[in-house]
């Protein structure tokens, strides 16, 4: 067991884990912030999606050892008020259908559109190429990804 | 016209006020013979012991709450359910909230998300529900300002009295109306009048979903709960012996305990138990059947020929058609086993207090969950709760209460509250599986190319019935004979998304196609031929609707251009499930000489659609699934384990795989039927089709990778 010091959302958290607990088990277990999902725990869903230094990141293979003083946000710190234009923009296009990963979707698709604010239709495919969706939103995913871009 | 019902008072339960004042209308959501009427009081209605299974309520505020008992877990019912309710209230709908119903102890006859039914089973009784509540409150209203009730008109929770440019609110007269009487009948709207069935609704749990508030079962978290995960057996094996020194070892593990042929790792979180699983040895041996996939292709091939066939359906004389012929094609489909694979692994969380049991998670049926915890424990069900949590994904998994039993044993044993959770690869190897299947189709044509004998033999490894006998081209056909064989496999199998008939439906309409090539006929004709001839002269009984399966085929025809550009290469495929009709045309353009699978066109009777962002959901969503499984989904079986653990190696659908899909209804004015699985059984046929008729190749079984007539063919997916 080791002690971090974790800077989560903007917020402090100290919390005592072995170093090779995924920050994914870290964020649900420990700091009960449970937005983050776990699926398949081998980076090839995108459902565990967090941002470090804004950058997207699968925590379920990420161990808390090696995330330092990084910047860790997740769904619950995207925005204050679920207003963050990817959320919007999924509201408007009611993407979901049972809905559990897209936090993860959201995560992937507000990095991405941070680095490319105006994205073609392709660059938007490859981007999330990297989030399953068992239930096969996808259409809906390509949909409120470039109504963030344009709306941002 | 506006259909004057009986509001059957059987089904209608009123009380007088809600604990905060208001309007409260028990009623039967789903049961189809209830009990008798009886008035009930808030007390009785609280503690649960009545006679209703649902009910709608308004507050003085004019707030709508209703209370669904069906397990949301992406098909929508959450929205639309209310919508049918706030419909014919003529509610605001901004102020119509839905709770989920936790397990009500004998109440509900259908609280289960499975079959595409809940919408056709309970769309009378919520339009009736609404309509009494309406009416309740106009006449509340029409006494309170002494006019005739015929004069008043409601809109978005307002009731109006034109004359006299009086209005009331609802929440003004919902006490007043809590006295009355339910009415003997009551007016249903013209759905032509319909202001919220019909338009796009946005899901109730987005502001929820997109913000990470914990909502699914894997989310839940009760202060003092262990955590556990459960080591199980290979298909056909036991344990022999465990070595859990190591297992133990790890910090954060706080007790390992075998129990059967389990082993349950229990801790206070969940990373030491994943530590701990691998760490755990576990030694097995044979149990009487251990299987691989080497062994279940050789029984299906074997058990084909088998004289033992069950006779599901035996229409004319077969053999004389078949000695008659013209002509006879025979073809042989398969398919693996498949596991569900929802996004969020099987959890489930139980605490058993000595006698008492509660019960928290996702589940599709949580009657089932609690009457096998009532047999293990060997405890009345009374003393169990079940709260249904919302769901990431099933597709039928959960319809098995394995994963719950889990939780239940362990918490027994460890005398606390605990959430088992099961990895992905606990998933994978868990069992349940969509069963794999092998068919056998013949067809006898005459010389004029008319399909005069028609054979299907199914053979299933604990598939059940896999022939679906009375199912299309059933009734079409002068001479038929279904038959059935199942084998007991050490495999464990369950429903799976639009069971059976996700892959028979690709089998036989990839048949049919070979068929129609054979006949020298246009594979849409060959098709409306044969319902011609099942609505002009049929052969024994026809368990669908003629006209409404030639509809949809000739609407995704229409609509898909079907065989007027010659560049574009297509492939049709219709079915019926779950009360719904389906047609599929995929169209395959060749570009440099590479097959590129552009568009899939559907066309869809599901009657009255009630919220189109949620169906076209199931439209699409379906045929992705049905698409990613026709093509990547394998499972391989060695010594009684898959060899697809994870993600890495059990392929599932990608945003990059995934063609343009243009979604259609045709309007038929038939009450609403099933939409969660009706779009996925024609969708592999159609691209099949379309494979075929671009390069000749025929695929006849399932996964396409594994096919050696599609490795080489570098089919290119792409939209737009
Ligand atoms: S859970 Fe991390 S990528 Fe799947
Ligand atoms: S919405 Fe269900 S997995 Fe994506």
């Amino acid at each position: 067991m080791a002690n971090y010091n974790l800077r989560i959302n903007g917020k402090n958290y100290e919390v005592d884990v072995e170093d090779d607990t995924p920050l994914l088990w870290v964020l649900r277990d420990h700091l009960g912030l449970v937005g983050t999902k776990y699926s398949c725990g081998i980076a090839q869903c995108g459902a565990c999606t967090v941002h470090i230094n804004g950058e997207a990141t699968f925590s379920c293979t990420m161990p808390i050892s090696s995330v330092g003083t990084d910047k860790v946000t997740t769904i619950e710190g995207l925005s204050d008020n679920g207003d963050h234009p990817v959320q919007k923009a999924w509201k408007e296009v009611d993407v979901a259908q049972c809905g559990y990963c897209q936090a993860g979707q959201i995560m992937n698709a507000a990095a991405f559109l941070k680095k490319n604010p105006k994205p073609s239709l392709e660059e938007i495919d490859n981007a999330m190429n990297r989030n399953i969706c068992r239930c096969g939103t996808y259409h809906k995913i390509r949909e409120a990804v470039a109504l963030a871009a344009k709306t941002k | 016209m506006a259909d004057i019902t009986k509001t059957n008072r059987r089904d209608f339960l009123k009380i007088a006020a809600t604990a905060t004042g208001g309007l409260f209308i028990g009623f039967y959501w789903s049961s189809c013979d209830s009990p008798k009427m009886k008035v009930l009081s808030t007390e009785e209605v609280l503690s649960k012991a009545h006679n209703f299974n649902s009910f709608l309520s308004i507050s003085p505020d004019g707030d709508v709450v209703i209370y669904s008992p069906n397990p949301e877990l992406g098909q929508n019912i959450k929205t639309s359910f209310p919508m049918v309710v706030a419909e014919e209230l003529d509610a605001d709908w901004s102020k119509v909230r839905v709770l989920q119903a936790p397990l009500d102890n004998d109440k509900f006859d259908r609280q289960l998300t499975g079959g595409s039914g809940a919408m056709p089973h309970s769309w009378e009784r919520l339009r009736k529900a609404g309509a009494t509540a309406r009416h309740l409150l106009l006449t509340a209203a029409a006494n309170q300002l002494e006019v005739d009730m015929a004069s008043l008109s409601t809109e978005k929770g307002m009731i109006y009295h034109k004359a006299s440019g009086k209005k009331l609110t609802y929440g003004e007269v919902v006490m007043a109306a809590s006295e009355l009487e339910a009415p003997e009948e009551v007016l249903l709207k013209d759905p032509k009048d319909f202001t919220i069935i019909g338009t796009p609704i946005k899901n109730v749990d987005n502001d929820d979903m997109f913000t990470g508030k914990p909502l699914f079962g894997l989310d839940f978290y009760r202060e003092g709960m262990l955590h556990a995960m459960i080591q199980r057996p290979p298909f056909g094996m036991k344990i022999k012996s465990v070595d859990d020194a190591s297992a133990r070892s790890v910090s954060g593990v706080t007790d390992v305990i075998q129990y059967d042929n389990f082993v349950a790792i229990v801790g206070t979180s969940t990373w030491p138990l994943m530590k701990a699983k691998r760490r755990l040895k576990v030694e097995y041996e044979s149990d009487g059947n251990v299987e691989s996939t080497f062994d279940h292709d050789k029984i299906m091939k074997e058990l084909l020929d088998s004289k033992d066939a069950r006779v599901m359906r035996q229409d004319g004389n077969v053999d004389e058609a078949f000695k008659n012929a013209a002509k006879v094609i025979t073809s042989e489909y398969q398919c693996p086993f498949l596991p569900h694979a929802p996004m969020e692994p099987m959890n489930f969380f139980a605490h058993v207090k000595g006698e008492e049991v509660e019960l928290i998670g996702p589940t599709q049926t949580p009657d089932a969950a609690r009457m096998q915890t009532a047999q293990l424990l060997g405890i009345p069900k009374e003393n169990i709760t079940v709260d249904i949590t919302r769901l990431g994904g099933g597709f039928g998994r959960r319809l098995r209460a394995d994963y719950v039993l889990d939780a239940v044993e362990v918490s027994r044993r460890v005398n606390a509250p605990v959430k088992v959770t099961w990895t992905r690869e606990d998933d994978m190897t868990g069992g349940a599986y969509r069963p794999a299947v092998r068919y056998r189709f013949s067809a006898a044509l005459d010389a004029a190319g008319n399909m005069i004998g028609f054979k299907l033999r199914g053979v299933g490894l604990n598939a059940g019935n896999s022939v679906r006998q009375d199912n299309f081209p059933s009734g079409a056909v002068p001479n038929l004979l279904i038959e059935n064989i199942n084998y007991n496999s050490s495999v464990t199998t369950n429903a799976w998304r639009a069971p059976i008939t996700n892959f028979l439906a690709y089998a036989e309409q990839s048949f049919l196609d070979e068929v129609a090539l054979e006949a020298q006929k246009d594979p849409v004709k060959f098709r409306l031929d044969l319902l011609e001839q099942a609505k002009s002269s049929p052969t024994g009984s026809v368990n669908y609707d003629v006209d409404r399966m030639i509809g949809v085929i000739k609407d995704a025809a229409e609509r898909s251009n079907w065989g007027k550009d010659s560049n574009v290469k297509q492939g049709f495929s219709v079915y019926f499930s779950h009360r719904s009709y389906v047609a599929q045309v995929a169209n395959i353009e060749m570009i440099n000489n590479q097959p590129v699978l552009k568009k899939i066109v559907a066309s869809t009777d599901c009657g009255i659609v009630v919220n189109p962002t949620g169906a076209n959901h199931q439209v699409r969503g379906g045929i992705v699934d049905g698409m990613g499984h026709a093509m990547f989904g394998n499972l391989v079986f060695e010594n009684g384990l898959p060899k697809q653990k994870n993600f890495d190696s059990y392929r599932l659908i990608r945003m990059k795989e995934v063609p343009e899909i243009d979604v259609n209804y045709v309007d038929s004015g038939y009450d609403p039927t099933g939409l969660g699985e009706p779009a996925l059984p024609p969708t592999g046929g159609a691209i099949a089709n379309a494979i075929f008729a671009a390069t000749g190749r025929r695929l006849r079984s399932q996964p396409f990778i594994e096919q050696k007539e599609f490795s080489d063919l570098n089919l290119e997916i792409r939209r737009g």
